[in-house]
């Protein structure tokens, strides 16, 4: 039956394929966590601990098992759907996860609209009009963007628009105290707040998110930038472009039935790689502007050496890449249809 | 509590009314007036219960603002930096009344008739005995604090009839009293606990993780984990006088620089514990306490079992090299307290004190060239990437110091997960840099902790015979005894002679305020909401 849909066939090919990788990333994230310097259970016995309470937290956390036992349980918990306990915010792992990546989902995919929206036209502007103002424009806004931190952009624009001018709200994380967060459904305050009709914390969760994201966006979108202007230089100057142009083709025609399309490709793998990379790099942003994203909460988790928070997150974000990527191979598909998946 | 408290719930929880509008608008104007404070630090709560293994420093606040403890310290004025606890007044706050006995080895507490847990019910004598017995038998921090006073077991609690409640104690201690005012012996509410513990978890530390059951000043209206606690009044608070904030609310804000910017515009009311250099900086425009933590030392440890370090010359020679003034302005920039330049007398017990050393490059010259090490040896000194701030410039410039005398110093930087374990539990760092600050604020206390073989935070793996037997001796005497201060001004003479640990300053816990007074330190190093007031 599968091969009446030879799309179905090859997504679930995909899935399938991901399974070994998931496999691996399991064992792997659990014998790294296991090499980390450091004792857990000295950290989380406390200050004032002596070697019995120690030893007390210690089997109290399970770690006085030997390694494979300690493996059985946690695949064990995982098949049953169980991430674990995270020691240092004292919760269940997936409930933090649930918490805290649709948050950093949030705000990197706002960040990246915002990128792309403006990255795509700026880049295609700039391989029309070479050595023009608006290729200097871009090539100012590319390194400005790769050259400064984001953690030095994200304090300037603080500096600037709150502390100065005082028309950016205060950065106090997804929402100002003022507000209540909006029912859990899908932990994005935008869609959340929308699906409750209550404008007024959509609004407050937007006011919030428009420093950060324009910090990751400054950030992300150099290398779409530079991407869109070299994709569409490669694309202008093919042979094709040369045939569609002597066909006496207008101009529109050209620069976006055929150059921008070709030129998609590379720029959509990008925008993958830059996903990908801002979602697990955007700490920086999220420790500036007091957001409660997954990056900051993997990294409070390394520090402690909480198994199980360290465990999930590789998880989730194995999970995650791979959701991506079969999402990127499909756009190939319906971007540029000689790319099937037969092919592969 | 948690995640799954809803809008609705919240509101009832409140008094913002019905409906969501009005509490939108009601509360900025109010955040003007004296209702709601806003407080960030850059701390995370991660847990409503002290007892639980794994709950964070920050967290204790709870234990503090949302449980009554028996007693509690007075407060007392410091000289140009506010208010401060008081530990030689002990106040009842649960407890109407208590009586020692002759023998001192029982103590008898009558409890406050009116005081009622949220739910309404009335404190008893039984709840203060499963309190207390849960903090002694769940292990971990609780119980090692427990012992400190000398409470080990539940048979050492009784719950005499409903108001009255007794402690037997295998012998008197000073330290009891005041142990029963620290975070940890607080008064939990047994019946909501018990209805909610299983037979894995007698002492429901899953429940009374994410939901608090006390009688304290402060209810939870809403915690998430990462980012914000809301403290909601408890309008029939007994334990002390009602506290003036309906709402206070804290934020977690982990980069120093934005709570500064919060700070400074004033959309905040208190930003607690800021860095040195933040509160130095802030002290000329806001409110900034830097309160000298009591009974704390941050140390340059030359530790007992790396060899050189057994010549007493090479660490007087190290105590003279060491350049004070410049650590005490680019690690602390001056807030805190110096600790050098003492005279060599001891005449009175005050801890920390100033010790007879100061930098004096010719001296420890001397002490080097008498030594077994002239020609000096090649050491790492080790900090925690933890506690950078203070311990990077610090260790640069013992660097730099211990250079001229011949002591070739690498740094060796530990990240924060592996510290503990190296330079408290191994204790195996050749040299580095300690902070221990004790809760009991006695000198024979720190000294417990800090002096004796063995104990954690002796991470020189020092030992002295004499002071091993003064430590025993005056831990639990009255600190009025006659044998007490001449006994006490023996021990400073030994360690400061001996240099186990290098006295660098004591440092400061620095809070800003900006629209809020009353701020109080406590030895706890957490933020006590029900003293603060809007203005």
């Amino acid at each position: 039956m599968l091969a009446a849909f030879p799309r179905l066939r090859a997504i679930l090919l995909r899935v399938a394929q991901a399974i070994p990788v998931v496999i691996g990333v399991v064992v792997i994230s659990f014998l790294l966590t296991r090499a980390l310097p450091g004792d857990p259970a000295v950290y989380f016995a406390g200050v004032a601990a002596d070697e019995a309470s120690i030893e007390e937290t210690r089997v109290a956390m399970g770690l006085d098992r030997p390694l494979p036992v300690q493996f059985v349980h946690y695949v064990g918990d995982l098949m049953r759907g169980d991430l674990g306990q995270s020691l240092s915010s004292g919760r269940p792992v997936a409930t933090d996860l649930a918490n805290r990546l649709p948050a950093s989902l949030e705000l990197t995919l706002t960040a990246l609209i915002l990128a792309v929206v403006i990255a795509v036209p700026l880049g295609v502007l700039a391989a029309t009009r070479p050595g023009t103002w608006v290729d200097h424009l871009c090539r100012v806004v590319v390194t400005a963007g790769v050259s400064l931190p984001t953690f030095f952009t994200g304090i300037l624009l603080i500096y600037i628009f709150y502390y100065i001018l005082g028309i950016a709200p205060s950065p106090l994380g997804r929402l100002d105290f003022i507000y209540l967060s909006p029912d859990h459904v899908t932990g994005f305050y935008l869609i959340d707040a929308a699906l409750m009709g209550d404008w007024e914390t959509w609004r407050g969760a937007a006011k919030q998110l428009i420093l950060p994201a324009a910090t990751l966006a400054l950030f992300t979108l150099a290398p779409i930038a530079r991407m869109t202007r070299a994709a569409m230089l490669t694309a202008l100057s093919s042979d094709f472009i040369r045939t569609a142009r002597a066909a006496g083709l207008s101009n529109r025609a050209v620069l976006y039935r055929y150059a921008f399309r070709n030129a998609l490709l590379p720029v959509v793998t990008t925008l993958g790689m830059v996903f990908s990379f801002a979602l697990g790099a955007n700490v920086l942003v999220e420790k500036v502007f007091a957001w409660p994203g997954i990056g900051s909460y993997a990294v409070e988790a390394l520090v402690v050496s909480d198994y199980a928070a360290v465990q999930g997150f590789v998880l989730a974000m194995a999970l995650l890449f791979v959701a991506l990527n079969l999402v990127i191979d499909l756009l190939y598909t319906a971007i540029d249809p000689r790319i099937g998946f037969d092919a592969q | 509590m948690t995640d799954q408290t809803s809008r609705r719930s919240f509101l009832k929880m409140g008094a913002a009314g019905a409906s969501m509008l009005p509490f939108l608008r009601a509360l900025p104007a109010a955040a003007q007036g004296n209702d709601t404070l806003v407080v960030v630090t850059g701390a995370t709560i991660n847990s409503l219960d002290l007892h639980r293994t794994g709950t964070s420093r920050a967290s204790y606040q709870v234990g503090i603002n949302c449980y009554d403890r028996l007693l509690t310290f007075g407060t007392k004025e410091v000289p140009g930096n506010g208010l401060s606890y008081d530990y030689t007044v002990v106040e009842p706050e649960l407890a109407e009344s208590w009586t020692e006995s002759d023998d001192g080895m029982t103590l008898t507490f009558k409890l406050k008739p009116n005081a009622t847990f949220w739910d309404g019910r009335k404190v008893t004598a039984a709840d203060v005995k499963w309190s207390f017995d849960r903090a002694v038998s769940v292990g971990g921090f609780p119980s090692v604090q427990m012992k400190a006073g000398g409470l080990v077991r539940p048979d050492q609690f009784i719950a005499e009839d409903d108001e009255t409640f007794v402690i037997k104690l295998d012998r008197p201690s000073k330290l009891t009293i005041p142990d029963l005012a620290v975070p940890v012996p607080y008064i939990i509410n047994s019946v909501e606990a018990l209805a909610n513990a299983t037979e894995d978890d007698p002492w429901a530390l899953d429940y009374l993780h994410t939901t608090p059951a006390g009688s304290g000043a402060y209810k939870v209206a809403r915690w998430n984990p990462g980012e914000q606690l809301v403290y909601e009044r408890n309008d029939a608070w007994v334990g002390g006088p009602l506290p003036a904030a309906k709402r206070v609310v804290i934020r977690e804000v982990p980069s120093p620089a934005t709570r500064r910017a919060l700070i400074e515009r004033g959309d905040v009311q208190v930003a607690f514990n800021i860095p040195d250099k933040d509160a130095a900086e802030l002290a000329e425009t806001l409110d900034v306490f830097s309160t000298p933590v009591e009974n704390c030392i941050h140390c340059l440890c030359p530790n007992f079992s790396f060899e050189p370090f057994q010549d007493p010359d090479v660490r007087k020679a190290i105590a003279y090299a060491v350049p004070y003034e410049d650590i005490f302005q680019a690690a602390a920039f001056g807030r805190g307290l110096p600790l050098w330049g003492g005279s060599e007398e001891i005449t009175d017990i005050a801890w920390p004190r100033k010790t007879q050393y100061f930098t004096d490059l010719d001296k420890a010259k001397a002490h080097m060239a008498k030594s077994g090490y002239a020609d000096g040896f090649d050491v790492p000194l080790s900090i925690s990437l933890d506690l950078a701030s203070w311990m990077e410039p610090t260790a640069l410039l013992v660097q730099e110091a211990l250079g001229k005398i011949g002591i070739n110093v690498t740094i060796e930087k530990i990240p924060g997960a592996n510290w503990r374990t190296a330079v408290l539990v191994e204790k195996r760092l050749p040299l580095h840099l300690e902070n221990f600050g004790g809760w009991l604020n006695t000198p024979d206390y720190y000294f417990f902790w800090a002096y004796k073989d063995g104990h954690l935070f002796n991470s020189s793996n020092y030992r002295n015979e004499e002071i091993e037997a003064l430590v025993d001796a005056t831990l639990h005497m009255p600190m009025d005894d006659p044998e007490y201060a001449p006994q006490i001004k023996r021990m400073f003479e030994i360690a400061l002679d001996e240099l186990p640990r290098i006295p660098l300053y004591q440092p400061a816990l620095n809070v800003a305020t900006n629209g809020a007074e009353g701020y109080e330190f406590w030895f706890h190093r957490q933020l006590d909401a029900r003293v603060l007031k809007a203005v």
